[in-house]
Parts: structure tokens; sequence; C-alpha cells
């Protein structure tokens, strides 16, 4: 039996015997079945600025495969790593490589969404299925979706951000500030948020665009603590979440207005290195490891067993969409060359007893449906924080209940363009 | 003489250029995609090497005037909607002008303050293009399909982006070998003793400094269709180092040194990170025992053992 997981160097060996085997016209890798292998490119970036959460993307994927026996719909299942070094143009190339030399029958992953744009952008050309459970880019599947790309366990920026306006509209919060990294993915949830915040009559008093990888956050807190607004909105991912957190706290805000966080702010990835000053803060999310479903808790268990940590967005997201591909893969016995069906038999597939919980459909653009949870970070009986659901709104759209043909007509989410109601 | 002397270089020479010929037509097409990006990223070296090497002033910004040309054309055929050659027109002017520009503001200076000044204008650039969000499209960056419009194969791709290259790399060794070029290395070898002798020693600089960016616009611009996509990456500080390095490991004021250096950098670079996430180390290792034992680059060493051998017969 061939190694079914590959790592890089078993990657040049094979596609070297491949090579050698076709100069020879020899029919590629024969095995016992008859069938070869489903060949999967997992891109993620393993060094670079987000390298942590790149680890993550590995870890949840090939937990994922290793539990089922690296098989999918009676065929083997072969994964090939690619580190897109958290850079677009590296992404790109490693795409490349992955589908026109390694052959691939799809991709999966990606971190950030410059990353995924440029991956999507080239299998636009070439058909090649890709799948995106962490790229949230808005638009990948609403104003310029491509069909081939399919968002399994994924989410769009401002599909979230909205049940959590609503949540704080009626908690009575009536004026609110956000702040964020200034971003298309920060835009993105701060619009979504904005829109239906003003639009169920709310106030945004004010919005905060820092650059990326900000050390200090004094001149925004103090301008923040004095704005009189019941509740502030976080969109912080990464290290500048961490510095926001600590420092929210250190600047005596904690306690006296409400932090209301985007979920990458209070993620494992974020969470899991801090102390006290995380608990409390409200996000909002298609998952939480703090969940008392069954699927979740033995996910959860299983994980942090394997890993010794809590599950982060990256490696939940990834052992989900795996496991939303091969559900389709099971229902057209592994047929993953008939390109037409697989995409659309993923997009018909219901993803049941997953880590999200309940069961989740994708709508017609690629976009899963979900049941989006309000959670509040808490700590556990051992010490550890975690985000536990409080309120659940069932069936989030990337569109909310806005008629998606009419959603598309307004512009994307900017800097600019915030959709907010006045 | 020096014809003479360089004979086995230029056998060499013709080999190398026979092989990039007919690689594509034997190899897989990603390393057909990876041909094209050498011989797009050796017309950056060489850009860089007609000031570094040539003029006597090392340049930090030309991965940001290659890449104003990738974002220019990208946006005017994509966004603006407009013909993929008028497109590519305005990507070179733009890059020659931004060229002419960065030369008006640097030339005065030599040394590491040319080297800091231009280092800062490049950073100008990446910074417009990630703030700049409604025109590039901040991080996200543009993304086109020019390749599909055009409805090339990867070796249809390859084949005339080597056709251009062609052309572009006679002409820039038609512009160092010039009396201007000749003028240059006068200005690189004795800055003050050209002044003196009467010549405008900063308008040939600027002169020399907005052809590089011509010549530096032009892969940008071919990159955009070979790439169909651009963002801040492409623009930032590490490009404009990588395609200065590449003139380096190459071999500075050899001009063809470039394909040498492009060729190295890029494929190192893919044949280590299939083996290892370290492979950025690997990378800086090796350019430290180039330094060491080649500091005038491949191409530079090999025309030094070449005429000591000739020397010794």
């Amino acid at each position: 039996m061939t190694k079914i997981i590959t790592d890089r160097r078993s990657f040049l060996k094979s596609t070297t015997a491949m090579a050698a085997a076709s100069t020879l016209g020899m029919p590629s890798i024969v095995r016992a079945q008859g069938a070869r292998a489903i060949k999967i490119g997992l891109l993620a970036p393993l060094t670079g600025v987000v390298a942590s959460g790149g680890r993550e993307i590995v870890e949840g994927f090939e937990m994922y495969w290793e539990q089922v026996g690296k098989q999918a719909g009676g065929r083997a299942v072969e994964i090939i790593v690619e580190d897109d070094a958290s850079n677009p143009d590296t992404s790109l190339q490693k795409a490349r490589r992955l589908v026109e030399q390694g052959n691939v029958d799809f991709l999966f992953g990606n971190l950030l969404a410059n990353t995924g744009l440029a991956v999507a952008n080239y299998v636009k050309g070439t058909g090649t299925p890709y799948f995106i459970p962490v790229i949230a880019a808005d638009d990948l599947t609403q104003r310029t979706r491509i069909p081939n790309v399919i968002r399994v366990a994924g989410y769009t920026a401002s599909q979230t951000a909205r049940p959590l306006a609503d949540w704080a509209f009626k908690q009575g919060y009536r004026k609110v500030a956000t702040i964020s990294q200034d971003y298309t993915f920060g835009h993105e949830q701060c619009g979504g948020f904005a829109q239906m915040f003003t639009e169920l009559g709310g106030k945004v008093t004010q919005q905060f665009w820092h650059p990326l990888n900000t050390a200090d956050f004094s001149p925004y807190l103090g301008q923040l603590a004095n704005l009189g607004v019941d509740a502030i909105f976080a969109m912080e991912t990464g290290a500048d979440a961490t510095r926001f957190i600590q420092q929210y706290a250190s600047f005596g805000l904690k306690g006296r207005i409400p932090l209301m966080g985007a979920m990458n702010a209070t993620d494992q990835s974020v969470i899991r290195t801090m102390g006290p000053e995380v608990d409390g803060i409200i996000s909002c999310a298609h998952f939480a490891e703090g969940s008392k479903e069954p699927t979740t808790v033995k996910f959860v268990a299983d994980y942090e067993k394997r890993y010794q940590k809590l599950p982060s967005i990256y490696g939940f997201s990834h052992y989900s969409g795996a496991m939303w591909v091969a559900e389709a893969l099971k229902k057209i016995n592994g047929n993953v060359e008939d390109r037409p069906l697989f995409l659309k038999t993923v997009l018909g597939t219901e993803l049941k007893d997953s880590p999200l919980g309940k069961t989740v459909t994708l709508d017609a653009y690629g976009n899963p449906i979900y049941d989006v949870m309000i959670r509040k970070v808490e700590k556990r009986a051992d010490g550890k924080f975690w985000n536990v659901p409080v309120q659940t709104y069932e069936k989030v759209s990337q569109f909310w209940k806005y008629d998606p043909e009419t959603y598309m007509k307004q512009p994307a989410y900017s800097r600019d363009f915030q959709g907010i109601k006045s | 003489m020096s014809a003479l002397q360089s004979s086995p270089l230029r056998i060499a020479g013709m080999v190398l250029l026979l092989a990039a010929f007919i690689a594509p037509l034997l190899l897989p097409t990603y390393y057909v995609s990876v041909a094209t990006q050498i011989l797009i990223f050796a017309v950056l070296a060489m850009s860089v090497d007609i000031l570094a090497g040539f003029a006597g002033r090392t340049p930090l910004c030309h991965g940001a005037i290659f890449g104003t040309s990738t974002y220019v054309v990208l946006y005017c055929a994509t966004t603006a909607g407009l013909s993929l050659p008028v497109a590519m027109v305005l990507g070179v002017m733009a890059a020659t002008l931004l060229a002419a520009v960065f030369g008006l503001l640097a030339v005065r200076t030599s040394g590491v303050y040319f080297l800091l000044l231009t280092l800062a204008l490049g950073l100008i650039v990446w910074g417009v293009c990630l703030r700049w969000t409604q025109v590039t499209g901040g991080e996200n960056g543009l993304r086109g399909q020019l390749r599909a419009q055009l409805g090339l194969s990867s070796r249809e791709i390859y084949a005339a982006v080597l056709f251009i290259v062609a052309i572009v790399t006679v002409a820039m060794w038609r512009f160092v070998r010039s009396p201007f070029g000749l003028t240059l290395r006068g200005v690189k070898d004795g800055e003050n003793r050209m002044a003196s002798l009467g010549y405008n020693v900063p308008l040939h600089l600027i002169i020399a400094f907005t052809a590089s960016g011509f010549f530096a616009g032009i892969a940008g611009a071919v990159y955009a269709v070979f790439n169909d996509f651009v963002s801040p990456s492409t623009v930032q500080l590490s490009a404009s180092v990588s395609g200065l390095l590449m003139a380096i490991v190459g071999g500075i004021g050899t001009l063809f040194g470039a394909f040498v250096g492009a060729f190295l950098i890029i494929a190192l670079e893919q044949a280590v990170s299939l083996y290892t996430e370290r492979w950025l180390m690997v990378l800086g290792l090796t350019f430290i025992g180039i330094m060491i034992f080649a500091p005038e680059g491949v191409v530079g060493k090999a025309r030094l053992i070449m005429a000591a051998r000739k020397a010794h017969q």
C-alpha cells in the first residue's frame, strides 16, 4: 500500500516516478482495485505571518482523513501539502504546481483572502474544483462567483456579523463604534455589522480603521473611551486581536464598555494563550468549541487529545470541509473525474454529524447556510477559556434575509461603503 | 582581442540560448510556466544591471517600477476595459514615467544614499498600492483573465514571451554598448572626471534610470499577462531585492548574467521548497556562499576564469 499522506519529499519522488513512468509509456499508478488514488492539493501557509494558522489547517484536514482511513467513495486519498508562504504570488505558483504537475483532482485550503483570491482566479481558467473553508471574501460566492469554487464549511465575512448586530440591538445597545484592521476582510465584517445595526435603527457613531500589525492601540482606545457608546465591535485577527484585547483591559475599558468581537477576535488561535482579559467577550460564529452538541463535544475532545489544544477556526473548518467533500465523494462512488457531477453533488450534499453540530446545507452560490451562534468567552473548569454559545440564529444565509439578486446590486463593502442607513 | 577571449563563453551562451528555445518543447507545462517566469525576471534583473552594473548606481525600487506596470496593465485591461495592447503600452509608459520621476529625485545621490532613497521611493509605491483600495484592490490586489482572453496555451505564452524578451535583450545590449552606454561606464568609473570632461552626468543618469525603468516596465507588462494577478507583494521591497539579487548572482555588469541569476534563484526556490519549509534559509546560505566565493557573480566569475586560462596559455 502506498503511503497516503504525502510529504513534499515523497511528492517529489512520486512525481519523478510518474514522469519516468509516463515517458516509458506506462500507466502512471496502477492500484489493486484498478482505480488510482484521489489526489488532493492542500495549500496552507506554513511560513510567513499566518504560519501558526496554516499549521492548524493541515492538522484539522489530516485528522479527518486519518480518522476515515484515508479513503473516500471507495478510493484511496492522497494529500499533497504545499506551503503558500502567506503570499499570493507564491500561492498562485504552488497552485499551478499542484494542478499542472501534481495532477491533483481538486484543491483545498488557503488562509489569507488575497492568497485565496489569487488561486480562485487561476482555477477559473482551469476548472479545477477548489474548496475554501477559511477564505471569507464575500464576492467569491456573490458578485464574482466562480462555479468551481465552493466554500464548504466556510463563511462570508459579512455573514456572521449580521446576527451579532441583531443581537446587540436586542440587548438595548443603540450607539456602537467599530474598530477594525484596515483591509477587505475587516471592511466586509464591519459592513455586515454596520448595515444591519443601522437598518434596525441603531447608530454607528464612528468607525476606526487601523493598519495591520498595530502595536499600540492607545490612540484608538482613548477615543473609543470618550465616544459615549453602548458597545464596541472589534474586528481583529491574529496578533492584533491579542494586543487589542490586552490593551482594552489594561486601559480599563473592560467591564466599562461591552466588547463584541468578530469570530476571529476570540478564536482559539488568539485566546488560547491569553488570560482573564478575554473573559466575557461576545462574538458570533457558526462554530463554538464550548457547544453542548454531542458531535461538537466529541470533535473537540478528539482534537484536544491529538494536538493538546482546543481547535481553532482553521482546524475545525478544514476538518468539516474535508468531511463535506468526502460525503459528496461517497455519493458518487469517488468519481471525481466527472467534475460537473462532483461539483453538483458537493453543492447538494447536506452535512450531518459534523463538528458544526446541526445539519448544514449550501446555498445556490456555494456558501453554507448555518445556525449561527452568539458566543461568550467563558472559563472552562480546567481554567482554559473557550467560546460558549448563548443564543442561536437559525439558518443564517450569506444574504441574511435580503433577496440575493437585490443584495448583490449594492456595492461590495469597502472602507467607503459600509451600507450604513442614516 | 576581447571577442577572442570570450569565445568559449560565447559558445556556452549560444548553447544556453538554444536550450532555452528547446526547453518548452520537452518540459511538462508547469515547468514551462517556471521557464516563462525566469525569462520575465531576467529582464527585470537586466534593467537593474543597467543602473547597478553600468552606471554604478544600485537601485532598490525596480520591483516597484515593474509592479506599477503590472498594476496598470491589469487595471486598464480588466477594470477599465481597454484592449490588451493599449493596456500594455500604458503600463510600460506608466513605469517609464515613474522611473523618470524617481530618476530626477535620486540621481544626485550615490552609494548608500542612492540605495536608501530608491528604497524609500519603492516603499511609497507599495504604500499607495496597499491603501488605494478602490483602484488597486488593496491587499487583495487585481485579478484578470488576460491569458484566457488571449486563448494561448502555456507553451504559446512561453514562445511569445521568449520573442519579446529576445528583442528587449538585444535592445538593452545595444543600449549598454552604445556611446551613451560607454559614457555611463565612464560615470561609474570616475564621475568627477566625466563631469570635468564636460559630460552632463545627472542628465545621463536620469536617461539611464528612465531607460532602465522602461525595460522593467516591459517585464512588468508581460508579467501581468503571464500571472493574471497582482497584489502589493509584487511591488514590495522583497521584489526589488530579488531583482537585484538575480543581477548580483548572475554578475553585475555582465547584462546576460541576469538570465543565469534569474534561473538560479527561481529554479533553486522551486527545487528547495519541495524539500523543506526552510527554503528561504537555504537560499540565504547560497547567496552568502556566492558572495564569498564568486562576488563577481556566476557569469563574472566564469569570465575571469576564462581570461585567466587564456593568459596562462
